[in-house]
């Protein structure tokens, strides 16, 4: 990543610097998480949250390999649901071969961040992805 | 205890390609068609639900009375995702269940036909300068970025993720899913698509989002069903022929999805069937060994795994073996979507939760033809909509 260039998350929920990490909206009352802005728990109803940080290691519960998708979407990708110590999240699946070869259910995978795009402003947008975790260094 | 609600007609028209009508011809044909089925006339209907999705705001129902008959009722326009058809019996069955009217007239109609991807079918561009909006404070679209929110990759997931819980599943075993559905399509002439493909063609099709290809998918296509649904007591007023060839409703539920763990992340379509499924057995007094037949929502070959287990016909985990049993084809012991499913019989999505209630009353009736399945006398039928909404109803043979 270029350190010398103005960086913004593709998402609020992801935290940039030197540990990129996923942080939640966690309910006070009874823990659900969300990746969302809150009005209150759709669990519990209550409207407390508390910042809660979501492990980088993850393992693969769910995947499709997108094939057809919306113009502008480059095609294959791979989605998946990762659980991530407990937490569900979504994302796609990178550095790794998109086929059922390489891709397989239960897969120990790590997130990465990578830039996916620079506005007019000269601004980079840092966007996130699960790569298989013996894999090192950053996604392309 | 309120009293029995009964199917008193039914109808659903052709599914498939309707250049020449309108929405509102669609309706009306299945409309004044449910209504002759019933032997009864729009100016005995009570009540009117309709549901359009894709034309939502357009008032449909009241489209519908403007041919059919103006007659002052209240209308009930819905909207409920792929079980708005569902959620209009469900709104004439709680209108004739409360004791406001005798006779209510429910109605779903899509026109589909050409239609692609039904969502992340566009994505928007980016913006000149990030700026981050909505809830997720997203600088840029996240479809394809973040996930996917095409239908036939999120329901990809939702059959991946059941095999990777309980194990057993495969592409080829998705694949031979969607086989049985279109075999069992070639019986039926109202389905959009009447052909039967092998396996090798199923898995060799276009791939649209692994491991479903594209005879694995629901098609778009045009269509339209509608009910009649009367009371008990007005139904002994009627005629001997009339109250014979009547459907009971032992069950009418519909629910939404209850906040699980990862369920905003992928939605979780399995708590709400079970949970509509429980109800519905627990109204109907029926056990899931009793059922003859079951139209289940098969919007794509991975779902319709996930819900042999979701509506318990079979143990917990079982559905991979339910299906190598042969349980669910038509000549096994629980035939499930005899009618062809949404894969072959298509999903113009506002008609498939009454059109699926109309294939379950064909063959209670015994007026199935050359798919009827022999001596049926209970069925279930379900919807799922993605949001979520789900509906199940049980319908049981007229014993007069």
């Amino acid at each position: 990543m270029n350190d010398t260039r103005t960086q913004i998350p593709l998402v609020d929920y992801l935290v940039l610097g030197d540990e990129p990490h996923l942080v939640a909206n966690e309910c006070t009352s009874c823990s659900a998480r969300f990746f969302n802005r809150r009005n209150a728990c759709a669990s519990c109803g209550g409207t407390e949250f508390t910042k809660a940080d979501i492990d980088t290691a993850g393992e693969v519960r769910a995947f499709t390999i997108v094939a057809f998708a919306a113009p502008g979407v480059p095609v294959p990708f791979v989605a998946a649901k990762v659980d991530c110590g407990g937490t569900s999240v979504a994302g796609n699946l990178v550095d790794v071969e998109p086929d059922d070869q390489h891709v397989t259910l239960g897969m120990k995978v790590r997130l990465v961040t990578f830039p996916v795009g620079t506005d007019s402003a000269g601004t980079e947008a840092i966007g996130f992805g699960f790569a298989p975790a013996d894999t090192n260094g950053d996604a392309a | 205890m309120s009293e029995d609600i009964w199917i008193l007609g039914i109808h659903m028209t052709k599914f498939g390609k309707h250049a020449d009508e309108d929405l509102v011809d669609l309706a009306s044909e299945a409309a004044l068609g449910a209504l002759a089925d019933g032997g009864v006339t729009m100016q005995q209907m009570g009540v009117l639900a309709a549901g359009s999705l894709m034309q939502a705001n357009a008032g449909i129902g009241q489209q519908l009375q403007k041919q059919i008959g103006q007659t002052g009722i209240p209308v009930f326009n819905v909207a409920n995702a792929c079980a708005t058809g569902a959620t209009a019996l469900r709104t004439a069955i709680m209108a004739v269940k409360a004791g406001e009217c005798d006779m209510g007239l429910a109605v779903g109609v899509e026109k589909l036909s050409g239609a692609g991807l039904l969502s992340g079918g566009s994505r928007r561009p980016d913006s000149e300068t990030w700026e981050p909006h909505g809830r997720e404070g997203a600088v840029m679209a996240t479809d394809g970025r973040i996930g996917t929110a095409t239908m036939p990759g999120v329901f990809a997931q939702i059959g991946m993720e059941y095999g990777h819980r309980y194990g057993g599943t495969s592409f080829e075993l998705f694949a031979r899913i969607s086989e049985k559905n279109h075999a069992h399509s070639t019986l039926n002439p109202l389905a959009s698509y009447q052909k039967r493909f092998t396996l090798e063609q199923i898995m060799g099709d276009i791939m649209i989002a692994y491991p479903n290809t594209r005879p694995m998918c629901s098609a778009n296509c045009d269509g339209a069903a509608a009910a009649v649904v009367i009371s008990d007591s007005a139904l002994k007023k009627l005629s001997l022929e009339q109250q014979r060839r009547a459907v009971k409703v032992s069950a009418s539920v519909l629910t939404s999805d209850p906040w699980t763990e990862g369920c905003q992340v992928l939605p979780d379509v399995n708590t709400l069937t079970r949970n509509a499924a429980t109800t519905a057995y627990e109204q109907a007094g029926v056990d899931p060994a009793d059922l003859d037949l079951v139209e289940l929502h098969d919007c794509f070959a991975t779902a319709e795994l996930v819900h042999y287990d979701n509506l318990m016909l079979c143990e917990e985990g079982g559905a991979v073996d339910f299906f190598e049993s042969g349980a669910p084809w038509r000549d096994g012991r629980l035939p499930v979507n005899v009618s062809g499913g949404l894969q072959s019989k298509g999903h113009p999505i506002a008609a498939t939760g009454i059109a699926n209630i109309w294939e379950v009353c064909h063959h209670l009736r015994g007026e199935a033809g050359e798919r009827q399945i022999p001596d049926a006398k209970v069925g279930l039928a379900h919807v799922i909509g993605l949001g979520s909404a789900c509906g199940v109803h049980i319908l049981e043979k007229s014993a007069a």
